[in-house]
């Protein structure tokens, strides 16, 4: 079962191997060094890309069901075969250029969306030995190179000549821009614990207790950034379809609009393993290979993402700032300052007691910073009779007089 | 407050998770019809008719286009024969009101959503191709009417005016 | 438009965009058509374009008899046919001085409350839909307007264009499988509207969107001739089966829900509770319903004597009237149609200026027009 667990560096060995043993001497070492960097490449490129098929499959029938509905279930057994479908129908669909458009930002915006995206998959590890790359600012890099998309969005919108996706690259530069800062503070609270940016290291120092016992109020920060970040519900205000259409992509079609959606779900997956990474852990866990624990949290952090927005209303543009700046910003600082003041104080690591009391610190911030942002709770009442009223609408009633 | 809104609606999202779909799968599954459904299979008997143009008067849209001539012997009640019977059903809007005017039950609505065609040439429906239509819906039906009457068997006399059925709105 | 901020050097050119919304745009409800100027998010100007689905259902109906009209009533608000059918027809009754049997009364109630139900269902839908949560109650909405549905084509066999009462009655008795069914149903309900409430009447997001926007006073709701439950969301206890009863509404136990600020969360609440108020008149209803006749004994064509009547009806979306004339021959010779959905909207610039483009499509969400009604 040994190779099970490392199938991915067995893997490359054998084939190392059989390149050495295939490819004449004259052939120098660098040679095969670059093939195999070249097709490592390749599998971590065409990651995202079925993942984000299985993702599309998962969200429809997930979002069905919540719905009380079935969801796709035509092509193939239960519909598995729909996004392949879609990709079909997506790239033979004719690609449309509308007039007035500035061609080359119009045709590159795509590319520059979902290029930095597929680069994010470089630095995740997905087992011990399983990573294309241990960078030691890998979260850093993560999030550096994923603000990029926030301009590849921009010049989409720009470009379009069209004034719903003006609207929505306008929304996506402020919303992504706020949303940026409380990311990086919360995250920073699990580099003050662990203290590295190599996600490899920060796995390995999640190997008795994941993070998000420690920092659950930074997990919560991070989670609701992350779906700002990602267009998520409830702040999709780029793509606010009842609103703007369909926000930044509304001139898109064919395979650039398919681009669009497989960056956008990329980066969900990308984000959701590096939520898994930073605070569950990553691919450390019982029985099965790191590569299966970590896409096993990867779709439990998705089907979230999905209820979320099977469920959440909308917010308005005003209130997504609001919450950047006078909830998550202040709250991700205190968390920072907490999580500070704790590593100072037990030098040698947490002890476990903190974890409630963490739990407990972080329901009162939320409860005192809540205040803070003018989110009313109250509801009204519009009937004037009570629950007696109540008992006569839901009394039984028999068949009348028939 | 506190987010504890949007969480009791969480839990109603996450409730319907485990419930039954409330969705039929259509071509497999066809959701049953009330017994009044007014449908495609709009049929017309031309046993029960008597060139009477009620429905045809009462028509909103005008699609029935019915001409008669008076035939028999005048000594023993004359007839009218029933030469041009058309339904324009491309431009029908099913509103049954035709149906209901007609004193003898000879137009009947009833019968399946999903006869499409394509074609507007085969949406309009001539004497035969009616005639046709309610043998066929006859055949099919063990001699029952869409109303749920039961239907001369053929072999029988047809049934001809002098006959009227009486006048039953309750179907 | 230049703006400049002062006399400080910098000059920031900010320039109003003008956006079509509409006529076909996922949350203009139809095909209404909105010519609005932004400032940024912020509206400055609207102005509202409608006629794009005009048919001339005013005019079409003096050239059809008494009975014909009915098949037109069906296509002005098509989400409340049976609403329209019941206002039509009492205008018709009362121009010809026909009295229709009690049953037939009873039966029209069932019917223009369940209809209330269903249409209900849809304004919330889409108005959740509007505010942007992907479908879920919409769904959920379309599951008990089906079953809604599923009631009328037993009675009618239609689910639509129902084209049910008659001018002195009903098309037809309920046939033998309507009331278990209706029983099933409407024991039901009430659990699916806790349901409803459960998701969204809490829902810090939907509170915060909705709550203080686009508040209508209740004197220029007065004003401005608004009517259903946007007019009671405002704090004005007018409805017209309590304040004019029609039919047999006069014996049913009731209460009228009421808003306080007239603000969009008070529309929300409105048609909520009017549902389940709807829920206890069909129950009512279905305990004093009488045996009989479901029809008067009249003339299949109707010649009314020279003259007028105007009937109205607490519709789903508001007072809707239909005044008919009559020169004594088988057509009306003239029909207006007082549509609820059309006046309201003459409160939209005023409501929604100063808002923000979100906003805008929800504020336009809670009137629940439908635009079979507005162009007629």
């Amino acid at each position: 079962m040994d190779w099970f667990y490392e199938l991915w560096p067995k893997l490359g060995e054998a084939f190392r191997g059989w390149l050495e043993s295939a490819l004449p001497d004259s052939i120098e070492g660098w040679v095969i060094y670059l093939v195999l960097g070249l097709l490592s490449m390749l599998v971590i490129v065409n990651l995202p890309i079925v993942g984000v098929m299985a993702m599309i499959y998962m969200e429809r029938r997930l979002l069905g069901r919540f719905q009380n509905r079935l969801g796709p279930n035509r092509v193939g057994p239960f519909g598995i075969l729909q996004p392949v479908a879609d990709a079909i129908k997506i790239m033979t669909k004719e690609d449309i250029v509308p007039n007035g458009v500035d061609r080359i930002v119009f045709n590159i915006a795509p590319i520059v969306m979902l290029t930095p995206i597929l680069l994010m998959f470089a630095v995740i590890p997905y087992g011990g030995d399983t990573f294309l790359t241990n960078l030691n600012v890998g979260i850093l890099f993560i999030v550096a190179i994923t603000a990029v998309d926030t301009i590849a969005i921009f010049m989409a919108g720009w470009s379009s000549n069209n004034k719903y996706a003006l609207f929505g690259a306008m929304r996506a530069v402020a919303q992504l821009v706020s949303y940026e800062i409380p990311l990086l503070i919360a995250i920073l609270g699990v580099v003050v614990i662990t203290g590295t940016m190599n996600l490899n290291e920060i796995v390995a120092h999640q190997s008795s207790l994941p993070l998000i016992l420690f920092q659950p109020l930074g997990f919560v920060i991070f989670f609701v950034a992350i779906s700002a970040e990602l267009n998520r519900s409830p702040f999709d205000l780029l793509e606010a379809d009842s609103e703007i259409i369909a926000g930044f992509h509304t001139e898109y079609s064919g395979m650039k609009f398919g681009m669009f959606q497989l960056a956008e779900f990329a980066a969900l997956m990308g984000y959701s393993a590096v939520i898994a990474t930073l605070y569950l852990s990553g691919w450390e866990g019982p029985g099965l290979p790191g590569y299966l624990w970590l896409f096993v949290k990867v779709f439990f952090i998705f089907g979230i993402f999905v209820w979320t927005r099977a469920t959440l209303p909308r917010l308005r543009i005003d209130q997504v700032m609001a919450l950047a700046w006078k909830f998550l910003l202040p709250l991700s600082f205190l968390n920072v300052a907490i999580t500070a003041v704790e590593v100072v104080v037990w030098e040698n690591g947490l002890p476990e007691w903190l974890i409630p009391v963490n739990i407990v610190i972080g329901a009162g911030l939320v409860a005192i910073m809540h205040r803070g942002l003018n989110f009313q709770g109250q509801t009204r009442q519009v009937v004037p009779s009570g629950p007696e009223r109540l008992a006569a609408i839901n009394r039984p009633v028999g068949g009348g007089t028939e | 407050m506190y987010g504890l809104g949007i969480a009791k609606g969480m839990i109603v999202t996450f409730k319907h998770l485990f419930r039954k779909p409330f969705t039929v799968q259509y071509p497999e599954e066809v959701v049953p019809r009330g017994s009044r459904f007014r449908g495609y299979e709009f049929t017309w008997y031309e046993d029960r008719c008597t060139g009477c143009a009620s429905c045809a008067k009462y028509c909103p849209l005008g699609t029935i286009n019915i001409v008669t001539h008076p035939e028999g012997d005048p000594k023993q009640g004359m007839d009218y024969a029933i030469d041009i019977f058309d339904i324009d059903t491309g431009r029908c809007m099913f509103c049954g009101l035709c149906v209901e005017a007609c004193p003898y039950e000879a137009i009947q609505a009833g019968g399946p959503l999903d006869d499409a065609t394509y074609d507007f040439e085969s949406l309009y429906r001539d004497k035969h191709k009616l005639t046709e239509m309610a043998q066929e819906h006859l055949h099919g039906h063990d001699f029952t009417y869409p109303n749920g009457k039961q239907a001369p068997q053929p072999d029988e006399k047809p049934l001809h005016i002098g006959l009227p059925v009486e006048r039953d709105r309750t179907r | 438009m230049v703006k400049t901020n002062g006399d400080a050097k910098l000059t920031l050119k900010t320039e109003e965009v003008m956006v079509n919304i509409g006529p076909q745009h996922p949350s203009t409800h139809g095909v209404f058509r909105m010519r609005v100027t932004f400032d940024g998010e912020v509206v400055t100007e609207l102005e509202p374009i409608f006629g794009y689905l005009h048919r001339g259902s005013e005019k079409l109906a003096e050239e059809r008899t008494y009975t014909q009209v009915i098949t037109l009533t069906d296509r002005l608000d098509y989400l409340a046919s049976m609403s329209n059918n019941l206002a039509y027809v009492l205008a018709a009754e009362k121009l010809a001085g026909i009295q229709p049997p009690e049953r037939a009364m009873y039966i029209r109630v069932i019917m223009a409350e369940l209809m209330r139900i269903a249409s209900h269902c849809m304004g919330l839908g889409f108005f959740i839909n509007d505010l942007g949560a992907l479908a879920t109650p919409l769904m959920y909405m379309f599951r008990e307007r089906e079953k809604i549905l599923d009631l009328f084509e037993l009675v009618c066999g239609a689910r639509i264009t129902f084209s049910y009462m008659r001018i002195g009655g009903v098309s037809g008795d309920l046939p033998e499988e309507f009331m278990p069914a209706l029983v099933k149903f409407i024991n039901e309900m009430p659990g699916y509207i806790d349901e409803y409430e459960a998701l969204l009447r809490e829902n810090e997001i939907l509170i915060s969107r909705t709550k203080d926007i686009a508040i209508l006073t209740a004197e220029k709701a007065i004003n401005a001739s608004v009517t259903g439950p946007m007019l009671r969301a405002s704090g004005v206890p007018w409805d017209l089966r309590k304040s004019d009863p029609y039919e047999v509404y006069d014996r049913f136990d009731f209460d009228i829900p009421v808003g306080s600020t007239g603000d969009t969360y008070d529309r929300f609440l409105v048609r909520l509770e009017e549902m389940r108020e709807s829920v206890l008149i069909v129950k009512q209803a279905m305990e004093q319903i009488p045996s009989g006749p479901f029809r008067a004994l009249a003339p299949a064509l109707i010649h009314p004597p020279v003259g007028e009547a105007y009937a109205h009806v607490e519709a789903p979306k508001g007072e809707l009237g239909f005044y008919l004339v009559s020169d004594n021959s088988i057509a009306p010779y003239r029909c207006k149609i007082r549509a609820p959905s059309f006046i309201n909207l003459t409160v939209l610039r005023d409501l929604i200026i100063g808002w923000k483009l979100a906003d805008l499509v929800v504020i336009f969400g809670s009137f629940d027009i439908n635009m079979g009604e507005v162009d007629r």
